[in-house]
This record gives structure tokens, sequence and C-alpha cells, in this order.
């Protein structure tokens, strides 16, 4: 048991030191040190995290949930606060997975990141914001959950707005904040509810007491739950904010909006099942928003042509399944589902920021063509990372896409159409993956590709903003000067062939009716759940839901084969009869447009309106004008009694003296 | 008789106050006050303060008013005032006069002194000091009322004193040119303006740099120090509106 | 006479000078009648002397008598320093202590 809380004491605490030393040495580490020390806390945090596994395992099974507390932080009559940490098969799996995707991210940054000139700061932040959401995963109870919460809702802005001279950056920073608050506020509220309802913070108390919560409590509780985490795994309709964020470097947009930040939603609600389980109504909300986000940003990564965008609006669908799975009681598919996203997905922006340094930086699939000759190594790592995503097998994607519709569908009634609309969206998943593939990769060379099969590596005249086309330069808060691609850099490819590997096997933990060791793993956290137990999809509904799933991958890349390799023409053409369809998805379903019309104009509205006039004419004319004049009208008045004029002053001393001895008149 | 002698006594005190504030001359007024503290005197006689009829008629009649009439002759006041500041402050005043009166009255009439009603407590001519002697006062203010009489002379002394200053002469009218030279340590403590609140409001009226009291004229205003003399009319254009 | 005329009298004269201290427009008639009210107060001090047959009344009046003349004494000084220094010895012009 000791050992346990030791590790995962380490493990949470290990990047924060990593943190706190770039933040304060920056000036004394030089060089690629500061990356050398980030990585290599991550590693050790890895490193703990296994071992805390281990111990974990060497526990009896109803032990395994330890609760590691350090001291009481709050904790007065009615209120228990305390950090501590839960370890149990759930957080210590997620944290398995997050501290080696880190430490892989971390690796491949410490060359990709060279040349900038906040390097040792980007490895702090980078430090901090694993250690936030280690805090996040390991918290215990409701008040660190919102700490770790809100700690990385704060690393995301810091990484997103990295290159802070940039206008776009910073704005993008703020939007995917203030989103963010917006989805804390939801998850404090939800809090308060279950508070209110069982009395306790602790997970493990609050969880035995679930079932005497009133339902009108629960509900309440778990949809404002629900609203913290769409807003942080940005489900439809607090997503605006993950296409943004790719302004971030691409080493944050793989680490925190492909395999970590964005699935804290997915933990949310896999951790409440308990809760959830409670509220039929919550879980199916849940479960329809999940299932309209993956539809939804499947549609849209059709036709985006920003490379990361793409890859954006592929994580964002690929959430939308998870969060399906975990709301519709398929817990250990929607984790499984987290488990090989995280692998492919950070793959795939890692070969994805080596394209966009082979182009100096331009991000737009328009420009790029040909680059399979120039990038062998980077194409390899796409190209499995794409049929991971796209689902074909034996590779990672394709068990956990088709292990999460089968349970899905295992739920029987309308969860069936959420599988449907599950298996289309599969298919178009592999369309525009591949569409991505063989427009970068397949085709005449571009000038920049040319450049680099010759061997030199294009640089920009002048460094400009991908997105606006603003001329930059290279100084601190702005991208380096330099440019660096896996095939030149060792750190890159060690990162980059680690993740592919895991892309490739990551799947075959689970494979139905072979090895279903995660089922094992994760049995003492989901034991007493009502789904846990009644889920089982029969081998019919397992074995078919694996065939459809692979015909659905492999169709989608014949596809976007024929209309991006072979005849191109099919694509202006498609574009041009679908015309409506084509500008809704381009235009994001015009979800930006609805969110400022509906919430932003109005907010701004208020707050003018509250200037302007409320604080105006109420505040300072009336509350704090109106005593004001009071007290002048009233000393204006006495004042007009002090006239200088003596005899007046005589006259009115002789009333008051007829005042008093009329009083001691009536008074005798 | 003693009836008689208070009427008579009585019409004159009235009579002198009336008087006082009928007459147009203040010369007159005084004279009238005169009359009517004579009067008060023979009022106190009668009711046997005879020591202070006495200090009635040395100190206030004798002293006080003939420093009323030398003040009177020099400061004239027999001049035409303008209109007066307030014309409907007169019936009021009159009428608050007449208010304190009627209340006064009626305190008397209603009163529960059953003694008011008496001549006075009983008076024994022959004993040791009898009332009102100046024994007896000598007597009372040296030993019961000590303290008062000590205060007295004191608040004497600063008045004094303080007429003294007050009236002393500060660069009047028609002094000699080497007479200018003249400066006291007053001169030099003396602050700007004098201090009114009018002057705080509006600021130190502006007397060309040389402070107020000090022109060798007498005067900062040039249509007086022009030719001005100390008995000089008031007449149309004289639009003195403050300023010292 | 019983001691109540005498504050008839008392209280008539005391009403007289309180009209006239407020009637008045020169300083030294203001004056004037403010000593009738000292002596309206005066009779009436030694009135109630006689009523109690004690002596207090009229130390007390012999007092009031000093302090009238201290009064008329500092009063008649401003009044010769008003009337040197050339301001109107008219009350209604003296209005500057105001605001």
């Amino acid at each position: 048991m000791t050992s346990v809380k030791t590790f995962a004491w380490l493990t949470l605490l290990l990047p924060l030191a990593g943190c706190i030393v770039n933040a304060l040495g920056y000036r004394v580490l030089r060089g690629k040190l500061p990356g050398y020390v980030g990585t290599a806390v991550l590693f050790g945090s890895f490193v703990s995290a296994v071992l805390m596994l281990f111990s974990l395992q060497d526990l009896a099974e109803e032990e395994r949930h330890v609760r590691a507390v350090a001291w009481d932080v709050m904790a007065t009559t009615g209120f228990d606060g305390e950090l501590a940490l839960l370890v149990d098969p759930l957080s210590v799996f997620m944290t398995v997975t997050i501290t080696l995707v880190s430490s892989l991210i971390h690796l491949y940054s410490v060359a990709y990141m060279g040349g900038d000139r906040g390097y040792a700061r980007f490895f702090s932040y980078l430090n901090f914001f694993v250690f936030s959401m280690l805090l996040l995963i390991l918290a215990g109870n409701f008040l660190f959950l919102i700490v770790g919460w809100a700690f990385v809702g704060a690393a995301s802005y810091l990484l997103i707005s990295f290159w802070y001279r940039r206008e776009t950056a910073t704005a993008a920073g703020i939007k995917a904040f203030v989103i963010n608050v917006l989805g804390d506020v939801g998850l404090v509220l939800g809090t308060f509810f279950i508070f209110k309802g069982t009395g306790t913070l602790d997970y493990l108390g609050s969880f035995e007491k679930a079932a005497e919560i009133s339902q009108g409590d629960v509900t309440a509780g778990c949809i404002l739950l629900l609203v913290g985490a769409f807003a942080k795994s940005a489900q439809i309709p607090l997503h605006t904010w993950l296409a943004d964020a790719m302004e971030g470097p691409t080493p944050v947009s793989a680490l925190i909006h492909a395999a970590t930040m964005v699935t804290a939603g997915v933990y949310l609600i896999a951790r409440m099942w308990p809760l959830f389980e409670q509220s039929a109504s919550a879980a199916a909300v849940g479960a329809i928003v999940g299932c309209l986000t993956l539809f939804v940003s499947a549609t849209i990564g059709l036709v985006v042509t920003d490379l990361k965008r793409i890859i954006a609006y592929s994580t964002m669908s690929q959430i939308g399944y998870m969060v399906m799975a975990v709301s519709s009681g398929a817990y250990v598919a929607g984790i499984f589902h987290f488990y090989t996203h995280a692998f492919f997905k950070a793959l795939l922006f890692m070969a994805a920021g080596s394209v966009i340094a082979a182009m100096a930086g331009v991000q737009n699939i328009d420009k790029m063509r040909g680059f399979r000759g120039a990038m062998p190594f980077t194409f390899i790592c796409f190209v499995l990372g794409g049929l991971s995503l796209a689902g074909v097998p034996p590779f990672a994607g394709f068990f956990s896409k088709d292990e999460v519709l089968a349970y899905v569908a295992d739920r029987g009634d309308w969860h069936v159409a959420l599988v449907v609309v599950g298996y289309v969206t599969a298919f178009i998943t592999a369309v525009y993956t591949f569409r991505m593939i063989f427009r970068v990769f397949f085709g005449e060379p571009s000038p920049e590709a040319r450049e680099l099969e010759g061997g030199h590596l294009h640089h920009a005249d002048v460094p400009r903003n991908p997105v606006t086309g603003e001329e930059e330069d290279t100084d601190v808060g702005f991208p380096g000067p330099e440019h660096h691609i896996a095939e030149q850099e060792l750190p890159m490819r060690i990162a980059m062939g680690v993740l592919a590997l895991a892309a490739i096997a990551a799947g075959w933990l689970q494979i139905p009716n072979v090895t279903e060791a995660l089922d094992h793993f994760l049995e003492p956290t989901f034991a007493e759940s009502r789904f846990h137990e009644e889920l089982h999809p029969s081998d019919a509904l397992t074995f078919g839901g694996l065939a459809i799933g692979a015909l659905c991958g492999i169709a989608g890349i014949a596809v976007a084969y024929l209309i991006w390799v072979r005849r191109p023409e099919i694509a202006v053409r498609m574009r041009e009869r679908f015309a409506p369809l084509h500008t809704l998805f381009v235009n994001k379903w015009y979800a930006d447009e609805a969110l400022d019309r509906l919430v932003v104009r109005p907010a701004a509205w208020f707050g003018r309106f509250a200037q302007q006039t409320f604080e105006r004419i109420v505040v300072n004319g009336l509350f704090v004008g109106g005593p004001v004049a009071l007290v002048r009208a009233g000393s204006a008045a006495v004042r007009s009694r002090q006239s200088g004029f003596l005899r007046a002053y005589a006259a009115l001393m002789v009333l008051g003296l007829a005042g008093v001895v009329l009083w001691l008149l009536l008074l005798g | 008789m003693a009836e008689v002698l208070f009427f008579i006594a009585a019409t004159g005190a009235i009579a002198g106050a009336i008087g006082v504030i009928r007459l147009e001359n203040p010369f007159y007024s005084v004279l009238s006050l005169v009359v009517h503290l004579l009067s008060l005197a023979a009022l106190f006689l009668l009711l046997r303060a005879e020591f202070i009829a006495a200090a009635q008629v040395v100190v206030y009649a004798g002293a006080v008013m003939v420093l009323y009439v030398f003040v009177v002759a020099y400061v004239g006041g027999a001049e035409p005032m303008r209109r007066p500041y307030a014309p409907g402050l007169r019936g009021l005043s009159v009428v608050f006069a007449a208010v304190i009166l009627v209340e006064l009255w009626i305190a008397l009439l209603g009163t529960g002194l059953k003694a008011v009603d008496a001549e006075g407590a009983r008076f024994n001519p022959a004993a040791e000091d009898p009332f009102g002697s100046p024994g007896a006062l000598g007597n009372a203010l040296l030993q019961k009322f000590l303290l008062p009489f000590e205060l007295a002379s004191l608040l004497l002394l600063v008045a004094a004193i303080g007429a003294v200053v007050l009236a002393r002469r500060r660069r009047g009218a028609g002094l000699e040119e080497d007479d200018a030279a003249l400066i006291s340590v007053v001169d030099a403590l003396r602050p700007e303006g004098t201090g009114t609140m009018k002057e705080g409001v509006s600021g130190l009226p502006d007397v060309g740099g040389t402070p107020p009291g000090s022109h060798p004229k007498g005067t900062t205003r040039p249509e007086i120090a022009a030719g001005a003399g100390e008995s000089r009319r008031r007449g149309e254009g004289d639009d003195w509106e403050g300023g010292w | 006479m019983s001691i109540g005329w005498y504050l008839a009298v008392s209280a008539f004269i005391f009403a007289i000078g309180a009209g006239g201290v407020m009637v008045k427009r020169n300083p030294l008639v203001i004056l004037l009648c403010l000593e009738l009210m000292l002596n309206a107060a005066n009779l009436a001090l030694i009135a109630f002397s006689r009523m109690h047959g004690t002596d207090d009344g009229q130390v007390f009046a012999l007092i009031v008598m000093v302090v009238a003349a201290c009064e008329v004494t500092v009063g008649l000084g401003i009044i010769v320093a008003m009337y040197r220094r050339r301001v109107p010895v008219d009350v209604d012009e003296l209005r500057e202590l105001q605001g």
C-alpha cells in the first residue's frame, strides 16, 4: 500500500519539479538542457507510473482503491477538502498512458522546438501541463479535480498562445480559455449539486451514497458535469476552440489536443459512472452529444484544407466516440479507445509537424504535394497512424473503435441509431484521413518537396503567419528560425517510431475472445456498475461489427484513393454539385457564427449597457449622486441661513428664546 | 406712599426704555437710557437694595453712560441711512418681542411661587448687616462669592486691555510721511485679509499689494482717499460692497 | 407693591430691549438696547433677591453690572475702530460673514 502511494506522489510531483527547475533556471540551463530536463522527469514519471501499476496489481482486487492523503486543505464542518489522490485501475491506466505519450512528445519537442527563443519556457509549460493533467486524473475528490481541471485549462492557454506575439495565437488562446472557463463553471456547479446530495467531496464516499441523491439533484449535477466535460473535450456546442487551438506549436497539439487534455471529459464521465447511472437523462444527453459531434466534425474534416485542423477535427470526432461510449455504459471500450487514440493521434500530429517543418511553417495542404519521396519516414508514420485511425485491421484503432460501437449497440433501443451514425462516420473518417495522406504525399512533388529531395530544407525568405500571411520575425514570441523534420532528427524519429509501433500493436491488448487484458485490469473500478455487467455483445454482434468496421475503413481508403490519386476532377465536380453542403462544412456548420450571435453579442451588449447606461445613470446618478445631491441641497438650505446679516441673527436668537420659554411654560 | 413712588419710578423706566428705541438721534437715546437707569435705581431702593442702587447710579449711569456719551459725540451717527436690507424683518421683530413679553407675563401670572404676591421677605433693619446694606454685600462678596468677585476683576482687566488695543491708532487719517516707517511687531504678524468667510470663498480683495490698514492715505479705496474726510456724506455712486 | 409688579416691569423692559436689538441699525443704539435688557435682568434679580431675603441676587446683579461695563467698553472700542476705518456705521451694511 505504501509503495503505491509513494509511486503515486512521485508520478505526480516529478513533472512539477521539472517545471520549476526549468522555470527558475532558464538562464542557467543553456541549449537543449531544458528539453532534456523536461523529458527526463517525464520518463521518470512514466517509470514511476508503471511501478505504481505493478504495486497496485499486488493488492487484492477489492483493495485496489488506494487513497493517498497528503493533508487536510479545507476540512471544516460539513466540508472535507483534503489533498488526496485516488489510485485505482482507471487512474493508473490513464496515468501510464499519459506519461508514456507525454514523455515521447517531450522527446520529440527536444528536437522540434530547437532554435526557438522560448525553449525553456516551452518545457516548463509542458511539464506544468502534465502535472496538472495527472493531478486531474489522480485526484481523489472533487476539489482537486476542479483544481487540476482549472490548471489544465490555464496550461492549455499558456501553450496555445506560446508564440505570443502572434495575434491569431493569442486570440485562439483566449477563445480556448474562455470556453474552458465556461466548462469550469459547469463543473463546479455540478460538484455543488453532488455535494449537496451526498455531503462529501471525496469520490469513494460520494459514490457510495450515489443512490441517495434526489433525482433532480443528480440529473442537474450530471448535466452540469457534462457541460464541463464538453468544454474540455471539445464537444458540440463548446467545440469551437479546438480548431483555433492549432495555433500552438505542433507538440502542444499532439499532447494537449490529441492525447490528454481533451480526454479529460471522457475520464470525468467514466469516473463518475455511479452518478451517471443514477441519471438516465444525463447519460442520454452525453451519448447523443457525443454522436452528434463525431458526425459533424467528420464532415468538416472532409473539406478543411489546413493540415493540423484536419487532424484536430478528427480528434473531435474520435472523442465523440469515446464520450458516446462512456455515456452509454461502455466504460472499458471508451477507455480502450482513448488509449489507442492517444498513440495514433500523437503520431499523426508529430508526422504533421514534420511535414509543416518541411514546408517552412505553411500548413495549407493545397500547397503540399508529393512528399513521399522526400520524407519516407514521415510518410510511413502518417500511413500507420492513418490506418489506425481509419480502423483497418490489425491496427489499434480498428479494435477499439469497433469495440465501442459493439458495446453501444448492445444497449439496444435508440442506441442502435447512434451506432449506425458511428459506422457511417467511420467511413467518412477513412475518407478524410486518406484524403489528407494522398494529397500531401502523392502526386507531383511541390517545390518544397523537390528542394528536400535535393537534400536542402526549404526556408521562407520572410517568416509569415501561416493563416493570415502577416510578416513576422524569429525572435522570442514567434517561431524560431529553425525547422526540424523527422528524417534529420534522431529524437523525433525515436518518439515517432515508438508511437508507430504502439499504433500497430496497442490494440492487441483487447482482441475480443482472445485477450481481454484491459477488461480484467479495469474490473475493480467498474465492478458494481450495472452496465458493466449487463453489456456483453454477443459474438455475432462483435464479429459482425468488426467486419463492418473493417469494410468501412477499407472502402473509405479506396474512395479516397479514387478521388485524390486517380481522378482529382471528381473532387471538383462533387464540390460543385453539393455546393450548399460544401459551404456548410467549410464554415464549420456555422457554429462560430451561432455562438457569436447567441452568446457573444448579447454579452457585449449587456456589458455596454451596464457601463454606459446602468453605471452612468443608475449607479452614478442615482445611488451615488442621489445622496450627494440630497446632502448638497440640505446644506445649501442651511447655508442660506448664514447671511452675515446681524439683525436676522438677533431675530432668530429671540425667536429661539421665545421657543425655549414656551417649552418651559408648557412643561410647567 | 410706596405705591406712588413705585409707579413714578416704573413710568420713568418704561418711558426711558421706549425713548431709547424710538428716538432718532443716538445722543438722545443715550440720555433716555440715563433716565431709565436712574429710574431703575429708584426701583432698587424701593426693593431695599441700597448698595446696588448706589452702584447703579455711580457705575452705570455715572461711568458707563459717560463713556457712551463720549463715543456718541465722536461717532455721531445721525446721518440718514440707506434702505434697510430686509424691510420685512421690522414687523417680524416686533412680533417676536411681543411674543417674548406675552410669554413672560403668562409665566408671571401663572407662576406657582406664592411669594411673588407678597412684598418680600421679612426685613430686619436692626440686624448687624441688614438686607442690601454694604456690609451684607461686602460679606457676601468676600466670603461666599469670592471667586466670582476675583474673576470679575480679571474680566475688567481684560476688557481694559482690549479697549486699548481696539481703539489704538493704526495708520489713521492724516499721517505724516516719516511716520510711515514705523512698523510694529503686530504689523509683521498680521495675516492677510481679515479672516472672513467671504474672503475664504471668493479670495482676498485686490488691494494692489499693500496690506489692509497700511495705506498711507488710510484706505485703499481711491474715491475715499482722494478727498474724503471723516464726516463724508454718503452719496450716489457709492458702491461699497464689502472688502476692508 | 408685591414683587410681581417689579417682575412685570422687568419683563416689559426686556421685551423693549429685545425689540430694539432686532430693529435698530445703528450699532450704538443696539448696544444701548442690550443695556436695557441687562438692566431688566438686574431688576428681576434684585426683585427675587428681595423675595427670598438673601443677598445672592444682589451680588449676581453686581457682577452683571461689571460684565455690562466690560462689554460696553469693548463694543464701543469696536465701533470707534469701525468709524475710524470709514466703514459705514450701519449694521445692515456689514454682511461679510456669510456663506
